[in-house]
């Protein structure tokens, strides 16, 4: 007969580097594999306004050889290593991951060090990864419902923060082997650096190899972020498509923040599993849509809720007025049965997360990005636990959704709310 | 870890791999049906019925089942494929018998006239998001053109026509001959009781009355054929192609996952390396995907329209270089190491064992543990990957291509 699940309750390890470079690692001796996230201060926000991808660009470059790898035998290497990796870019940082087999983790630890701190950025690669930037920008073309998302984000952040990861073709366009290597040197740095590790690991073997890898990686002085308005666009963006995409946004609370917590419970109460609002009102009771969905998108000193429809075009205005009351409605508040459904799938969520430690392992970095700290799943859990009708209802009195910032695609303009 | 496996008396079958030290379960109920079960007249109907099925039974209201599962928690969903359609849920241990109930309750489902005329609606903008999407309807197109009028060729989604027209009753007549209780595998896979699954699942499935459910599982013939298809509004030129691979009882199906991966896996393989790190395209890639009867190897590149002609010559000759010369024996090796570290990865989620688990016994009534799996990859050699390319070329193929072109050069 299973017992109750519960979460193990495992204090993550921290060590801060003399240049910076955090390590924070949680081990789960149950798991065959370790998985890692190394994050460095190379986001979007870095880039200067008209180099746009700039950053998308040095972390396809950065791939492309280091260390005494070219780049073929580079990828060749962490796939023997069986490393499933991805890379991304975010408003503060490029982000490295990857997971494999446990006993692999130490040699694809030493093929990540080189990746950010020797790669080659050969010249001859340059045009290479310019074209596979320019694709995956027009790849979006093709895409309706992300363009009208990325296009709502432009429209709700100040900038730079509301910039598309993978940037603009005129940025892209105009990217020199120069400013790469520039780029490079100026923000992958281990001040500001964060390497959360996973799985089946011994916490002195991995800190003292990190130390060999990465403790004379020199620290770079940090370039400030001057912030704008952004400029004035129209909510609408004629497409030829038989759904109409709605996009909107209101500010909310980031993760920093103590009430973080009560927004993001307001929000999965909104959108969460299928009993939530949206997913009743718009698409269950009224058939209007096969997708509507909203999220709360945390940045260190910001975060919106984003929420975003699909419905064909005739249907469109009366998708737009029910998911924008749906909205206001929020503000007056929620009730017990809809945050008791929400804490189940909460605390399934939070025990399912300790069955993959890549979650775990960008888990913990994200933490210590936005905390400075990390999180035990036990802590979050209490915080769950804490949560009350009151509470969120008190926050959202005091923050109701508001300032809100539309964005449409489609055949024709619908009439935005006042 | 270990496997278990029970059959009712009406012919539904239980079947789980039991593992004490996961947080987690996972439990579905793959019924075999789908697309290629259906007739002109009901296009669609599988689809539209998994929907339905949330919609509530003689004891829960639609909103009663939406409820009932988020206050267990649960991560929960299904999909529609041309031969399965699969309800599943990941619970925590102690929901074990509430996730059953709820499961077991709707797979009887009242199909109510108002829940349908409404469901209808999201089916039809489910179909309108898709034709918005790349490939824009082709992936059901190619399949046509392949199998011409075999019941694999038969769309999941159906059209606008057909499933406007489709009525509840025609659904009830479709739901009768397809789901029957020997049609039905529960399968589970985590921290599962499996002693108090058998009795959970007996009391409430225990009634369901058995009947044959036939299917048409000939090997199809297949065509090959070349259509440009114009789509002016598009950016990207689409360039799909599809060639036969082994089926779901096929031994050589782990070869030709292999020789998909050294070929077209999205890094490392000769694709990436020829068309991708170049930038020459937004996305190549080659998969093997296993049905009874047929399996398929299926090409997929998206690039700018200009070059689009030329990336096409490109992975002709990658294919015809890979079946005149063949593979070497470090990527194969290479190959063999990522897919052995996938499927260790992939298995430490139980929900994502469920889906193994759940498959395999559908497909061929088999248990295949993550050692077996490990090892059948270990003892490929070259003359497997050799072998299966040989008597599947991928340059006989049916080629749909979609995009702003008008006409495309295929020399």
């Amino acid at each position: 007969m299973p017992a109750s699940s519960a979460l193990h309750d495992r204090p993550a390890h921290v060590h801060q580097f003399d240049n910076g470079l955090v390590l924070l690692a949680e081990p789960i001796p149950s798991m065959q594999s370790a998985a890692l996230t190394l994050m460095t201060p190379c986001g979007y926000s870095t880039e200067p306004a008209d180099r746009l991808g700039l950053s998308g660009m040095v972390c396809d470059m950065v791939l492309r050889g280091a260390g005494e790898r070219d780049s073929r035998a580079l990828i060749n290497d962490l796939e023997n290593l069986g490393v499933e990796r991805g890379e991304a870019v975010g408003a503060s940082q490029s982000s490295f991951s990857g997971a494999t087999l446990a006993e692999n983790l130490p040699e694809a630890l030493s093929i990540f060090a080189d990746i950010v701190r020797r790669p080659h950025l050969p010249n001859d690669q340059v045009e290479a990864a310019r074209q596979v930037c320019l694709q995956e920008i027009h790849g979006v073309d093709d895409d309706p419902g992300q363009q009208v998302m990325i296009e709502l984000r432009r429209r709700s952040y100040p900038e730079p923060w509301g910039r598309p990861s993978h940037g603009e073709e005129e940025g892209v366009l105009a990217v020199t082997a120069a400013e790469i290597k520039r780029h490079w040197a100026l923000h992958y740095r281990p001040n500001g650096a964060i390497l959360g590790v996973a799985g089946d690991i011994e916490w002195e073997r991995l800190r003292d190899r990190v130390e060999e890898l990465f403790g004379d990686w020199p620290s770079v002085p940090v370039q400030p972020t001057v912030e704008r308005t952004p400029a004035t666009t129209s909510p609408h963006i004629a497409f030829d498509s038989n759904q109409c995409h709605i996009g909107i946004a209101y500010p909310s609370t980031p993760y920093k923040d103590p009430n973080y917590i009560q927004a993001w419970a307001a929000v999965g109460i909104l959108s969460g599993g299928m009993s939530s609002r949206l997913f009743t009102e718009v698409r269950e009771k009224r058939g209007l849509c096969y997708t509507v969905n909203a999220s709360l998108q945390t940045q260190r000193e910001r975060a919106r809720v984003l929420c975003y429809a699909g419905t064909t075009a005739e249907r469109a205005q009366e998708t737009l007025d029910v998911t924008y009351a749906e909205l206001v409605r929020l503000g007056e508040g929620v009730e017990q049965a809809e945050l008791d459904r929400l804490k189940a799938r909460i605390k399934s969520s939070l025990i399912m997360q300790q069955e993959s430690t890549s979650a775990r392992s960008s888990a913990i970095a994200r933490d210590w990005f936005h905390l400075g700290r990390v999180r035990t799943l036990d802590e979050v859990s209490q915080l769950v636990d804490d949560l009350t009708a009151e509470s969120i209802n008190a926050y959202l009195r005091d923050q109701p959704p508001r300032d809100f910032t539309f964005a449409t695609l489609g055949p024709t303009p619908l009439q935005i709310p006042n | 870890m270990e496997f278990r496996q029970h059959t009712l008396d009406n012919g539904l079958e239980i079947v789980a791999e039991c593992n004490d030290d996961a947080h987690s379960m996972g439990i579905g109920f793959f019924v075999r049906t789908g697309a290629r079960d259906e007739t002109d007249e009901v296009a669609g109907v599988s689809h539209f019925l998994e929907h339905m099925v949330f919609k509530g039974t003689p004891r829960r209201s639609a909103d009663d089942v939406n409820r009932e599962f988020d206050e267990i928690g649960a991560h929960y969903n299904a999909y529609t494929s041309e031969e399965a359609t699969v309800y599943y849920a990941s619970v925590l241990p102690e929901c074990q018998e509430a996730s059953v109930d709820i499961l077991a309750d709707i797979l009887r489902p009242s199909l109510r006239e108002d829940d349908f005329a409404m469901e209808k609606k999201v089916i039809l903008e489910e179909i309108q998001m898709y034709a918005d999407q790349p490939p824009f309807g082709m992936d059901d197109r190619i399949k046509e053109l392949h199998y011409g009028d075999h019941p694999l060729s038969r769309s999941v989604l159906g059209t606008v026509e057909s499933v406007g027209a489709l009525t509840a009753d025609q659904m009830r007549t479709y739901f009768e001959s397809r789901y029957s209780p020997g049609n039905i595998v529960v399968a589970a896979a985590g921290r599962v009781d499996f002693d108090e699954l058998i009795k959970q699942v007996g009391q409430r499935c225990d009634a369901w009355t058995p009947h044959d459910t036939p299917r048409t599982t000939t090997r199809p013939k297949s065509y090959n054929a070349f259509e440009c298809v114009t789509r002016e509004s598009s950016t990207q030129q689409y360039i799909l192609q599809l060639a036969d691979g082994p089926a779901a009882e096929d031994a050589d199906r782990y070869a030709a996952k292999i020789l998909a991966t050294i070929l077209g896996d999205d890094s490392g393989s000769r694709m990436y390396w020829d068309l991708v790190d170049p930038g020459l395209v937004e996305t190549a890639s080659l998969g093997h995907y296993e049905y009874q009867g047929a399996g398929m190897l299926f090409t997929w590149v998206s690039c700018a329209p200009e070059d689009a002609a030329e990336n096409y010559m490109r992975i002709r000759e990658i294919l015809r270089t890979a079946e005149q010369s063949g593979f070497e024996a470090k990527e194969l090796q290479q190959a063999q190491s990522k897919v052995k570290a996938r499927v260790v990865l992939g298995s430490e989620r139980p929900r994502n064992r469920l889906f193994n688990v759940g498959g395999n016994w559908m497909q061929r009534r088999e248990y295949r543990s993550v050692a077996t799996d490990v090892a059948a990859v270990d003892a490929l050699t070259l003359d497997d990957i050799h072998a299966v390319l040989a008597k599947y070329p991928l340059t006989k193929a049916t080629t749909v291509t979609i995009g702003p072109l008008s006409e495309f050069a295929a020399g």
